[in-house]
């Protein structure tokens, strides 16, 4: 299943499934939670951090949090 | 009501709070640290309408009672620890409009302690903008609270929170939610082994890794029946926990709250697109730290030396007014020296934190932090690490300070050790000079050796800094968050009137907290150099004029007379001669005569003074040490100077013109007299290419500046840090010169 990390600029997905031993509860409460939707709005230079409007909420999180959020990438919004 | 009302301020980050406390508190406010920690603490009073008063309680900005933080642990041990003399009577949670899901989490959760709660939404003059429109009725009744809807920027709504504060004895304080759905077996048992706690309180305590409270978590843990849920298992119940607080919320909120988005409008995108693009958002950080460099290198210089030169004054003044001894001498060369040491560093802190409060209310700060993460990362630094690394090249003082911006604490502690290794501009007088006297004047590739040097040495210093800072990631076990998050803000105009409050904050922090110290031991430096207990000191006066009685002036100041006595014959020369009005032959000599006694007078002074220290304390401290600095290639008078450095590394070249009894005011003396000065053989000069390569290398690497120590004591609230300091950089730069100097000699 493709993870946050997979989307490319600009792409949203919707949140299933991540494994709850390994995410911090942070990101939860900042609403990564299965059903919301998650946009990637900018990847850093270095290609680390990705910076992710999360139903709202725009953070900057490591490549390696990304991988650990699976996700459906919903595919009519690469059109502008 | 004669007890003031206690309050605390909570809310996220980035949703205002602090310019709520700055509109309640105006600059009545206290900046401290919590007791043991380094966490800040700032307290308040804000009057009521009634008259009475209100306490207020800045706490640490955090997104939920779940911590992974110590600045989070001390918003949770407050709030569950009844007896805390801070423990609030109302709690006011800051809420951010456009971000009021996310903050409601809070809210909901501060509400489960039963703590009589408000709510401030703040920013509410962007909801046009953002097209947002509430149903605040609906959603007191929702939230059982009271709403203040605020806005800072627009001065409205702050005393609504006031008359919100008054009247917090009728607010409601029954929960928002009932926790103990997630796993109501669970939390049955836990009631019975408790009967008399709070369930929510209980739940906070099992999970949270916090200190204190008056329930003891020991207590929990020996109730066996409850340290059977593993690690996991916990955390898959605050998960169900974190779910059903967004159903509340969104419930809520479906009725309460609404957005247009045909008529919501930002700048954020194009603004990211630009500032954190690959290339023109390193273009535009790298501007920005020029002209931040550039303020506290430059523009800070003419402040600084308007302070400088009043101080010198307000010096002169007091000793040509106050009767001459030892009262006069502590105030005007100890106490107003020292306090002048303080006030000199103000327009660099100030400049600084303008820079850096413009940053931070901008939203700006967290682009930085997304540029540069993956660059700072394997050296344990964070992407906020940057600007005081590249500030502390102007001085390390300010760059210290600037390290409160790095939550996590390993990384902002790191960057704090490795700071004072870049190169200030307090060592840059002490470079140029032995740059000047050691250095060839030729040139490779069109390039002068000397300016080469000089770059080599900011680059060493920097490179250090970086190299350090590995090693400390490696070596520092300090269990800290491994997790990175950060949260991009909107871009905002900043407001002046934060700024303005963090520019004085931040500089009467530094003068008040750290100035103490340095001025302790300003005052220290000048008694060591001002005093002796030898016969010599003592009766300096009387053996020097008897030396110049016997034996004249010293061969160099008999010298440095006779020249300028020629070159004044020489630029008078033509005058006499030519001029019709010309000086009278008589008179001109007269004038030579009377320049004659006149310098003879200044060298005679130069040589009490350079006896004098030669036989005071940190004289004999500089004599003493002598076998211990000999194998780097000094001598006695250059370990003096050492010594003296340490109240700041630009008095080296001060101290030097001392010891050789020269004028301090003309850099280009003092440098033919260092030319001059011969070594222990007698025969070649001291500052030779090793001498003074040894020299530079020790003070690009030492840890020579009280200054700096006293504010790193005060950053991390512990003297161990600037004492490891102190050892391990004084330790590195006598070894490296050690080695340079049995290399080069």
């Amino acid at each position: 299943m493709p993870t946050v990390a997979d989307l490319s600029q600009g792409q949203k997905g919707i949140i299933k499934n991540f494994s709850e031993d390994m995410l911090p509860i942070k990101l939860m409460e900042l609403g990564c939670l299965p059903g919301n939707s998650i946009e990637l709005v900018q990847i850093a230079p270095l290609n680390d951090p990705l910076y992710v409007n999360l139903s709202g909420c725009h953070i900057a999180i490591r490549r390696s949090l990304a991988q650990l959020i699976e996700l459906e990438i919903v595919d009519d919004t690469q059109i502008p | 009501m004669s007890r003031a009302i206690k309050v605390a301020l909570i809310g996220n980050p980035n949703t205002g709070k602090t310019s709520v406390f700055n509109q309640l508190t105006g600059l009545k406010q206290k900046v401290g640290n919590y007791p043991g920690i380094t966490v800040e603490k700032k307290e308040g009073v804000c009057k009521l309408p009634s008259g009475a008063k209100a306490h207020i309680l800045d706490l640490p900005g955090t997104y939920s009672l779940n911590t992974t933080s110590l600045d989070e642990s001390v918003v949770v041990e407050l709030l569950l620890n009844k007896n805390d003399v801070h423990y609030p009577d109302v709690a006011v949670v800051i809420s951010d409009v456009e971000n009021l899901k996310r903050n409601l989490l809070l809210f909901t959760q501060i509400k489960d302690l039963r703590i009589p709660t408000i709510l401030v939404i703040n920013m509410s003059d962007r909801m046009s903008r953002k097209g947002i429109s509430l149903d605040v009725g609906l959603m007191e009744e929702k939230l059982d609270t009271k709403i203040a809807l605020v806005s800072t920027r627009k001065n409205r709504g702050v005393e609504q929170i006031k008359e919100l504060i008054e009247d917090y004895e009728s607010l409601s304080t029954s929960p928002n939610l009932n926790a103990s759905r997630i796993a109501p077996d669970y939390f049955n048992r836990l009631q019975k082994a408790f009967p008399k706690e709070d369930l929510y309180k209980l739940w906070l305590v099992i999970t949270q890794d916090v200190n204190f409270m008056p329930i003891e978590k020991k207590t929990i843990e020996d109730a066996t029946s409850f340290s059977t849920k593993s690690k996991s298992e916990l955390k898959k119940l605050q998960h169900k926990e974190t779910a059903l607080r967004y159903q509340f919320i969104n419930d809520t909120l479906k009725e309460t709250y609404k957005v247009d988005f045909q008529v919501a409008k930002g700048l954020r995108a194009s603004f990211d697109k630009i500032l954190t693009h690959k290339i023109f958002g390193y273009v535009i950080f790298l501007v920005i730290l020029l002209t931040i460099f550039q303020a506290i290198f430059d523009w800070s210089t003419y402040p600084m030396d308007f302070i400088d030169e009043q101080f010198a004054n307000a010096g002169e003044w007091i000793k040509s007014t106050l009767p001459p001894g030892v009262f006069t001498d502590l105030l005007a060369e100890g106490i107003l020296a020292g306090i002048g040491g303080i006030v000199i560093f103000i327009p660099q802190i100030a400049f600084l934190f303008l820079f850096i409060s413009l940053l931070e209310e901008s939203g700006y700060m967290s682009r930085v932090v997304f540029l540069m993460d993956r660059l700072m990362r394997p050296f344990g630094l964070s992407g906020k690490s940057v600007v005081p690394l590249i500030s502390g090249t102007a001085c390390a003082i300010p760059a210290v300070m600037a390290t409160r911006t790095i939550e996590n604490w390993k990384e902002r502690l790191i960057t704090i050790l490795v700071t004072p290794f870049t190169t200030c501009s307090a060592r840059l007088p002490v470079y140029l000079i032995l740059i000047a006297l050691v250095i060839p004047k030729g040139r490779i590739l069109g390039l002068s050796y000397q300016a080469l040097t000089l770059m080599l040495l900011y680059l060493l210093g920097f490179g250090m800094a970086i190299l350090s800072a590995m090693a400390l990631n490696k070596v520092l076990k300090i269990k800290s968050r491994s997790l990175f998050m950060v949260e991009m803000p909107t871009y905002r105009l900043p407001l002046l009137k934060n700024v303005v409050y963090t520019v004085i904050e931040k500089t009467k922090s530094f003068v008040f907290g750290a100035g103490k110290i340095i001025l302790a031991i300003s005052i220290v430096l000048w008694f060591l150099g001002s005093n002796g207990y030898s016969t010599e000191f003592k009766n300096a006066e009387t053996l020097v004029n008897q030396r110049i009685e016997e034996r004249g002036l010293s061969d160099y100041s008999k010298n440095y007379i006779r020249n300028n006595i020629d070159a004044y014959k020489r630029s008078t020369a033509g005058s006499v001669v030519d001029q019709s009005n010309a000086l009278g032959l008589e008179s001109f000599q007269d004038s030579i005569q009377k320049m004659k006694i006149e310098l003879e007078e200044k060298a005679r002074g130069q040589e009490i003074a350079s006896y004098k220290l030669e036989h005071s304390y940190i004289g004999q401290m500089g004599k003493a040490i002598e076998p211990l600095v000999k194998p780097l290639g000094y001598d006695w008078k250059i370990g003096i100077a050492v010594l003296t450095s340490f109240a700041a590394r630009e008095v080296f070249v001060g101290t030097l013109a001392t010891i050789y009894s020269v004028g301090s005011d003309e850099e280009e003396t003092i440098k033919n007299r260092m030319a001059a000065e011969l070594d222990h053989s007698g025969k070649k000069p001291l500052f030779n290419l090793a001498t003074g390569i040894s020299l530079m290398l020790f003070y690009a690497f030492a840890m020579q500046c009280m200054s700096t120590l006293a504010v790193v004591k005060r950053e991390t609230n512990s003297w161990k840090w600037p004492l490891f300091q102190l050892i391990f950089m004084s330790a590195f730069a006598y070894l490296v010169s050690l080695t340079v100097y049995q290399i080069l000699k």
